[in-house]
C-alpha cells in the first residue's frame, strides 16, 4: 500500500491543471438540458478539450484517447472539477459506451465509433428504458429484425437522457419471439435516422433532460451491433457496472460540493442552527469515504481484478450521499433555500432537485439493495 | 500510489483468521461467561505463540517491527469473533508504548504477559485486573505499575468480556518511565478500535445473512422477503464504506499530523457505526430470537457500543475531523495530501 502520488503522477497533475486553467471557459455555461444552444455551447467545449486530447483520458491512443490508466483518470477528474469545468454533456457516450465498446467492440467498430465521441462531434443516449421495462430491463419488448446486412428495429424507448439533441443512441432490442435475457442485442441507431420520432419530456426541474423515442421500421447496419446477436444483456450489465460502479460518478463531483458546503456552512454559521455542523462535517467524510473507496477499486482493477458488487454498494452510496449534502446545503440557507438563485451564482437548490434522482437511474437503489442481497450476501430469491 | 494489501498482510490476516475461527467460538464464550472469567489461558498461549502480539512490537523488542496497517487487519479478526483477550489493547497500544519507553522492561520479555492502559481520555481502565502491569499517566509522564500497586475499583460492565477499573494509585508506588507520547497511544487504539468495528459489523451481518436463510415464515425462507434482505444489504453498504477510510487510516498513522488524526477519527465513527447499524439489523431480522440471551448477536452489539464510547467519544472524534475540514485546504486534490504539503 502506498497512498502517496509519484512524480510522474504530480507532474501529470500539475500538466491537467495548467491546460485547464488555460482553457476553461469563465461564465459557466447554458445548462446542456435548458437548450439547445446550452447543449451546442458543451458540444463546443468537447471539441476544445480534444485539442488537448483530454476527451477521453482512459482510452488507447488510436481511438482518441491518452491511454492513462484509472489513478491519472481519477487525477484527471480531480483536476477536471476543481476547476469547475462544465459538466460533460457526452457522459453516456464516454463514460458508459466508451469502456463497453472498448471491452466489446471490434477493431473496426471503435475506430469507427470512439474517435468521433472522444471528440464530441457525436454525442449519445443511452436508450434501455421503455415504458413497461424500467427496473425490470428485461422485459424490453423493442425487437430488432437482420434483412440482408441490415438490421430494422421498432419499439418505444423511454428516460433517455439528452436524446432530445443528441446524435446517436445504444439501444436494447430482441428478437422476436424471445424472452427475458436471452434474445437481446445492443444496438446503435442514428437519432435523425428515417423512423425515429424523438419526443422530449421535461424534468421536475423544466429542462427537457430526457426523451422518448419511437421507432418504426428504422434500418441500421449489422455493423451497428455491439457483441454477438443475444448477448445484448451480458454487455448491458458491464455497461451498469460502469454507470453504477466507477465511470459515471467520480468522487470529484462529491468533494468539490463538500468543499462548497463547508465554505457555505463558514458563511452562515452565525445564523444557521448550529446542529448543522456535524452534517457539514458528515457530508466531507463521505464525500472522502467515496474518493477512498474509489482509489481502493482502482488498485484493485489494475492489479487484474474486474469490477464486481461494489457497483452496487457505489450507486447506493454516492446517490444517498448526494441527496444528505444537498440538504444539508438547503437546511444552512434556510429561507433562501427556495428561491432560485441569480445566474452565476452556486445552485444548491437544482442540484439538490437533480440529486433526487439519483436513486432511481441506473437501476434504483432498491433494486442495487436486492443485487447486493443476492449476489453478495447469497440470500435467496 | 497502490492501494492494496499486500500478499504478506493478507496471510497475517488468514492466519489470524483461521486461528480464530478455530479458537473462538461461541461455545467458548459461553463457557467463559458461565465461570465469569474474561481470559482462556489456552487460546491466548496459542495467540502469543503465533506471534499476533509481537506485531507491532519493535525489533529491539524482542518484536516483529511491523506497522500499524498489518495490525489493523488482526484487529478486524479479533472483532470478528468479538475476541474477549485484550489483544489488540495490549498488543496494539500499551505494549507498544511501553517498548518505546522502556525495551527491556521484563514484562516485554514474558510473551504471556498483557498490559493495560489508562489514558486521560477514557475514565476507565479495560482489563486492568488481569494485565501484568498497568501503564498510567500524570502530568503527561507514564508510569508502570502492578495490578497490586494500585487500588482497582470494579465497575459493572454491560460487555461480559470487558473487565472495567477506576485505578486509583500514588506516583509513589509506581516506577516513573519518563515523557511518552499518549497521542500516538489514542491514535493506535482509536484505529484499531475502528478496525474491530469492521470485525463486528460483517459478522452481525453474516449472522443475520446465516439466519435469514434457515428461518422460514409464510413457506418461504424469510432471506427472500425484501425488508429483511435490505436492513442487511444497507449494513452492508456502510461497511463497504468503512474499510478503505480504516485502511487509510492505517496507512497514514505514522504522518502524525491533522489529516492523518481527522482519517482516525472518521474511520473510529464509521466503523461504529457501521457495527451498529448491522448489529441492529441483525437483532431485527432474528425476530425474537435475536432479542434473547441464547442468540450471539448481542455480543457484537455490546462490543460496539463499548468501542463507540472508549478512546474518544464520536463527538470528540467529529471535532477532530471539524478542525481538518474547516482549517485545511479541502476538495478534490485533497484526499491524500498533507498538512507539510501546505506549509
Ligand atoms: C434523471 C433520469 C435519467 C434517466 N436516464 C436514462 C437514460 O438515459 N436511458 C435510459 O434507458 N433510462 C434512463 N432513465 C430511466 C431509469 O433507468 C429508470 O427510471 C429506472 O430503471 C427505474 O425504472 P422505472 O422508472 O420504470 O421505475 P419502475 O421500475 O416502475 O419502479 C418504480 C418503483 O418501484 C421500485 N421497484 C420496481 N421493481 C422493484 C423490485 N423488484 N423490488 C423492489 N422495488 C422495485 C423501484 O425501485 C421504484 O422505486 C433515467 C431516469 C431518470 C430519473
Amino acid at each position: 500500500m502506498d497512498l502517496t502520488y509519484t512524480p510522474e503522477q504530480q507532474a501529470f497533475r500539475a500538466e491537467v491543471r495548467a491546460w485547464l486553467e488555460a482553457h476553461v471557459p469563465e461564465a459557466p455555461l447554458e445548462h446542456y438540458d435548458a437548450t439547445r444552444e446550452g447543449f451546442e455551447a458543451h458540444r463546443e467545449w468537447e471539441k476544445t478539450l480534444k485539442t488537448g486530447d483530454w476527451g477521453m483520458v482512459t482510452w488507447p491512443k488510436e481511438y482518441g484517447g491518452r491511454g492513462l490508466d484509472l489513478i491519472q483518470w481519477l487525477i484527471f477528474e480531480e483536476e477536471y472539477y476543481r476547476a469547475g469545468a462544465p459538466g460533460r454533456v457526452n457522459q453516456n457516450g464516454i463514460f458508459l459506451l466508451g469502456p463497453t465498446l472498448i471491452e466489446f467492440g471490434t477493431h473496426e467498430q471503435k475506430q469507427r465509433f470512439l474517435p468521433p465521441m472522444a471528440s464530441g462531434e457525436e454525442i449519445w443516449a443511452q436508450a434501455w428504458s421503455e415504458p413497461q421495462a424500467g427496473s425490470d430491463l428485461a422485459g424490453v419488448r423493442s425487437t430488432c429484425v437482420l434483412e440482408g446486412d441490415d438490421y430494422v428495429l421498432n419499439g418505444h424507448k423511454i428516460w433517455s437522457s439528452r436524446a432530445v439533441f443528441a446524435d446517436w443512441a445504444f439501444g436494447l432490442f430482441r428478437t422476436p419471439g424471445t424472452e427475458r435475457h436471452k434474445g437481446m442485442s445492443l444496438i446503435f441507431f442514428p437519432l435523425n435516422a428515417p423512423g425515429v420520432t424523438v419526443n422530449a419530456i421535461k424534468k421536475i426541474n423544466g429542462h427537457v433532460g430526457f426523451a422518448e423515442i419511437f421507432l418504426e421500421n428504422v434500418r441500421v447496419p449489422a455493423f451497428n451491433r455491439l457483441g454477438d446477436e443475444g448477448q445484448g444483456w451480458h454487455i448491458c450489465m458491464a455497461t451498469a457496472g460502469f454507470e453504477r460502479g466507477l465511470m459515471l460518478r467520480s468522487p470529484a463531483r462529491y468533494q468539490v460540493a463538500a468543499a462548497k458546503l463547508a465554505q457555505l456552512w463558514r458563511a452562515n454559521k452565525e445564523t444557521a442552527d448550529p446542529i448543522l455542523e456535524a452534517d457539514v462535517v458528515r457530508a466531507h467524510m463521505n464525500a472522502d469515504a467515496y474518493a477512498l473507496s474509489i482509489y481502493q477499486t482502482a488498485s484493485r482493477l489494475m492489479a487484474g481484478a474486474k469490477i464486481g458488487p461494489e457497483a452496487s454498494t457505489n450507486k447506493i452510496f454516492w446517490s444517498e450521499m448526494d441527496i444528505d449534502l444537498h440538504q444539508t446545503a438547503l437546511s444552512i440557507l434556510g429561507s433562501e433555500a427556495e428561491l432560485i438563485p441569480p445566474p452565476g451564482t452556486h445552485d444548491w437548490l437544482d442540484d439538490y432537485i437533480f440529486s433526487l434522482a439519483g436513486p432511481i437511474y441506473a437501476g434504483s437503489n432498491e433494486i442495487q439493495r436486492n443485487i447486493i442481497a443476492e449476489r453478495m450476501l447469497g440470500l435467496p430469491r | 500510489m497502490d492501494f492494496t494489501l499486500s500478499d504478506e498482510q493478507l496471510m497475517f490476516a488468514e492466519t489470524a483468521r483461521t486461528l480464530f475461527a478455530d479458537s473462538c467460538t461461541p461455545d467458548h464464550w459461553r463457557k467463559m461467561m458461565e465461570a465469569g472469567v474474561a481470559r482462556e489461558d489456552a487460546r491466548w498461549a496459542s495467540i502469543v505463540e503465533t506471534g499476533l502480539t509481537l506485531v507491532l512490537l519493535p525489533e529491539s523488542a524482542g518484536g516483529l517491527g511491523l506497522a500499524e496497517s498489518d495490525f489493523a487487519l488482526i484487529a478486524q479478526e479479533a472483532g470478528y469473533v468479538a475476541l474477549p483477550e485484550p489483544l489488540v489493547e495490549s498488543a496494539g497500544v500499551a505494549a507498544p508504548m511501553l517498548a518505546s519507553l522502556a525495551p527491556d522492561h521484563a514484562v516485554l520479555a514474558d510473551p504471556l504477559a498483557t498490559v493495560a492502559i489508562a489514558h486521560q481520555v477514557n475514565p476507565f481502565v479495560a482489563n486492568a485486573d488481569s494485565a501484568a502491569a498497568i501503564l498510567l499517566e500524570k502530568d503527561g509522564e507514564a508510569y508502570l505499575a502492578t495490578p497490586d500497586q494500585v487500588t482497582l475499583v470494579a465497575q459493572p460492565v454491560i460487555d461480559p468480556f470487558r473487565r472495567l477499573f477506576k485505578v486509583e494509585w500514588d506516583a509513589a508506588n509506581a516506577t516513573p518511565l519518563g515523557k511518552a507520547d499518549w497521542d500516538l497511544a489514542l491514535d493506535r487504539a482509536a484505529l484499531f478500535a475502528a478496525a474491530q468495528g469492521l470485525g463486528l459489523a460483517q459478522r452481525a451481518v453474516d449472522l443475520g445473512v446465516d439466519y435469514a436463510k434457515e428461518r422460514q415464515q409464510f413457506g418461504k425462507p424469510i432471506g427472500s422477503y425484501q425488508a429483511v434482505k435490505h436492513h442487511l444489504a444497507s449494513a452492508q453498504v456502510a461497511i463497504e464504506f468503512a474499510r478503505p477510510v480504516v485502511m487509510a487510516a492505517a496507512a497514514e498513522i505514522g504522518h502524525r499530523d491533522i489529516q492523518a488524526r481527522a482519517r482516525i477519527s472518521h474511520a473510529k465513527l464509521v466503523a461504529l457505526e457501521a457495527a451498529d447499524k448491522a448489529a441492529r439489523a441483525s437483532i431485527q431480522v432474528h425476530g425474537a430470537m435475536g432479542y434473547s440471551w441464547e442468540v450471539d448477536v448481542h455480543l457484537f452489539l455490546k462490543r460496539a457500543l463499548a468501542l463507540t464510547q472508549s478512546w474518544g467519544t464520536p463527538a470528540f472524534h467529529r471535532a477532530r475531523i471539524a478542525q481538518r475540514l474547516f482549517t485545511q485546504p479541502n476538495g478534490p486534490d485533497q484526499t491524500f495530501a498533507r498538512e507539510n504539503d501546505h506549509a
